[in-house]
């Protein structure tokens, strides 16, 4: 790395990096936009701006469904978050610390979820609850969300335990200190962070996911795919406006956990 | 792992068993039932455990023998299969460079600008695909902008509904999942390395092409990987600004939905899942796994 003259690199990389936020973010900034639209169809520049569509959602009978959708979506997300989170992490330590038969298959082997389709997935899941006898429904969507967010908290846990040195843990151990103390103690605090934003991942995940969802729902589903079954039927404002709802939450949210952070310094 | 071998303890089975139990019996299980069903027969009324290697045929036949099944699917196949190659190659040019400012340059910045590279990804999918309707419509903003700069006199519908469409918007939706494992490779590339390569009198195009390129690939394998099998099963994207004609996940989904023949859905993802094993075989041999 040159440190004299013109870093070229670093300006056209820059610049270039800057091009693709922008392009990353445009397309939800326009979702947000249409969401105060009164059409019918997709038209723009948008001619009446009104915020009907945020009330339907809110607190009009037709927007039901959307709400009820979206209390399923946090109550299995956060659930499979749970116990993603307590499967995942210990299956990292096992993975991680011990040597045993088919490790490093079954290392892979459990990463299968996040690296075949979502498609797959669902189908795989409802042939096999069709033929046990597991009827579909919130519960059927909550063991899939749950099955496909433990790889999610696994890999994310994996390589901050691959990482932690042992030293740590065995002086601990010389010191007298037991099992639980030494895990909640010693091994818990350094891996947190690790554990926290597998979680916070999964959750995310999940919260969004529609292939496997669709397969494993009747009736009662999640946000994502009401309104997938709302937008393939035509253009709403409604579906935008309960989405532009949600980011500009947990906006609100990171911006408060950034701010937090940065007050704890 | 220089200590050796650990006794197997309770410490082994309490951390290994939960897991273990789950994924065999959600996962690995249901896997193989897929298998097995894809060999059912079906019938309007019932799947029957009678065996028949007719989904698979059915899969490959021709339009006079099947005229429901068709030859179709096979394009159908490759075409999705395009789709998701040149995906891939695009997200790769386009997280390349901003991996490396990101890596090299952004310094203090880094961590505020991977959070908005995620930060899309933390609103919705769904949205962040049928924003694209709203853009490449034919009364959607692109035309709008382009007819306001005088490039078009009247507005196209050629922006949407095809395959150039589903190509561009499954390159914004994966992208994020380029930029991130090639960010961290380049991260843990030592610096010295680099260094070392510049006093040995490599120019900066040479040290790229020696240094840094193998040493990133495992990197850039995985998120090519992410991005390949992401694409392979999208759907959601060709339904919404594709065209008539179908992609694999597509094909599976209505499979499943409109016409209830579970056999033959589970014929095809199989037939997936074996391409996309070859395919992450042979990653594998490249590092994509380390």
């Amino acid at each position: 790395m040159s440190r004299h003259g013109f870093q070229w690199g670093k300006w056209l990389t820059g610049g270039f990096t800057v091009l693709v936020l922008m392009f990353l973010h445009l397309p939800v900034m326009i979702a947000i936009v249409f969401s105060f639209s009164d059409a019918t169809i997709i038209t723009f520049p948008i001619e009446h701006w009104t915020t009907r569509a945020y009330h339907n959602v809110l607190f009009e009978p037709s927007g039901q469904r959307l709400r009820e959708s979206l209390g399923n979506s946090l109550m299995v997300a956060s659930a499979a978050t749970l116990v993603a989170c307590v499967i995942g992490t210990l299956t990292a330590f096992a993975v991680q610390r011990y040597r045993f038969f088919g490790r490093s298959f079954y290392r892979v082997a459990i990463a299968i979820p996040l690296l075949l389709p979502g498609v797959v997935t669902g189908i795989a899941m409802l042939v096999y609850f069709t033929m046990i006898g597991i009827r579909t429904g919130l519960v059927a969507v909550l063991l899939g969300h749950i099955t496909f967010c433990i790889p999610v908290v696994f890999s994310t846990v994996a390589s901050r335990v691959a990482r932690l040195p042992r030293s740590m843990e065995e002086a601990a151990a010389d010191l007298g200190a037991n099992l639980p103390q030494r895990l909640v103690r010693v091994v818990l605090p350094s891996i947190f962070t690790a554990m926290l934003s597998g979680a916070l991942l999964a959750f995310t995940l999940s919260l969004d996911e529609i292939v496997v969802t669709y397969f494993l729902s009747s009736g009662t589903t999640t946000l994502p795919v009401a309104i997938y079954t709302g937008m393939r039927l035509g253009f709403k404002p409604d579906n935008l406006a309960i989405i532009s709802m949600i980011i500009g939450v947990s906006g609100l949210l990171i911006a408060l956990s950034q701010w937090l952070v940065r007050e704890r310094r | 792992m220089a200590e050796g071998v650990r006794r197997k303890g309770l410490g082994f089975w309490s951390s290994f068993l939960p897991g273990f139990t789950w994924m065999t019996a959600m996962y690995f299980v249901p896997l193989g039932a897929l298998l097995v069903y894809s060999f059912y027969t079906h019938t309007s009324r019932a799947d029957t455990p009678n065996f028949t290697t007719e989904n698979f045929r059915k899969i490959f036949a021709t339009d006079s023998e099947h005229p429901f099944f068709s030859r179709t699917n096979v394009k159908i196949f490759l075409l999705t299969f395009r789709i998701a190659f040149t995906v891939t190659i695009i997200d790769g040019l386009i997280a390349f460079p901003v991996a490396y400012f990101l890596a090299f340059h952004a310094g203090r910045l880094k961590q505020t600008l991977i959070m908005f590279i995620l930060l899309p990804l933390w609103s919705s999918y769904l949205v962040r695909i049928f924003s694209w309707k709203l853009i490449l419509e034919q009364h959607g903003l692109l035309n709008w902008v382009l007819i306001k700069l005088h490039i078009l006199s009247e507005p196209s519908p050629d922006f949407i509904y095809n395959t150039g469409a589903v190509t561009a918007v499954l390159c914004y939706v994966w992208l994020p999942f380029m930029i991130l494992p090639l960010t961290t490779a380049l991260e843990r590339l030592p610096r010295r390395l680099l260094e070392a390569s510049a006093d040995l009198g490599a120019g900066r195009v040479r040290t790229f092409y020696k240094i840094t390129t193998p040493l990133v690939m495992p990197g850039l394998l995985a998120g090519c990987m992410s991005v390949f099998s992401l694409s392979i099963g999208d759907y959601v994207t060709a339904d919404l600004v594709g065209s008539g004609r179908s992609v694999v996940g597509k094909l599976i989904f209505d499979r499943m939905g409109t016409y209830s023949n579970y056999p033959q859905a589970a014929a095809l993802s199989l037939c997936i899942m074996l391409v996309l094993f070859i395919i992450f075989g042979i990653l594998a041999r490249f590092g994509a796994f380390d």
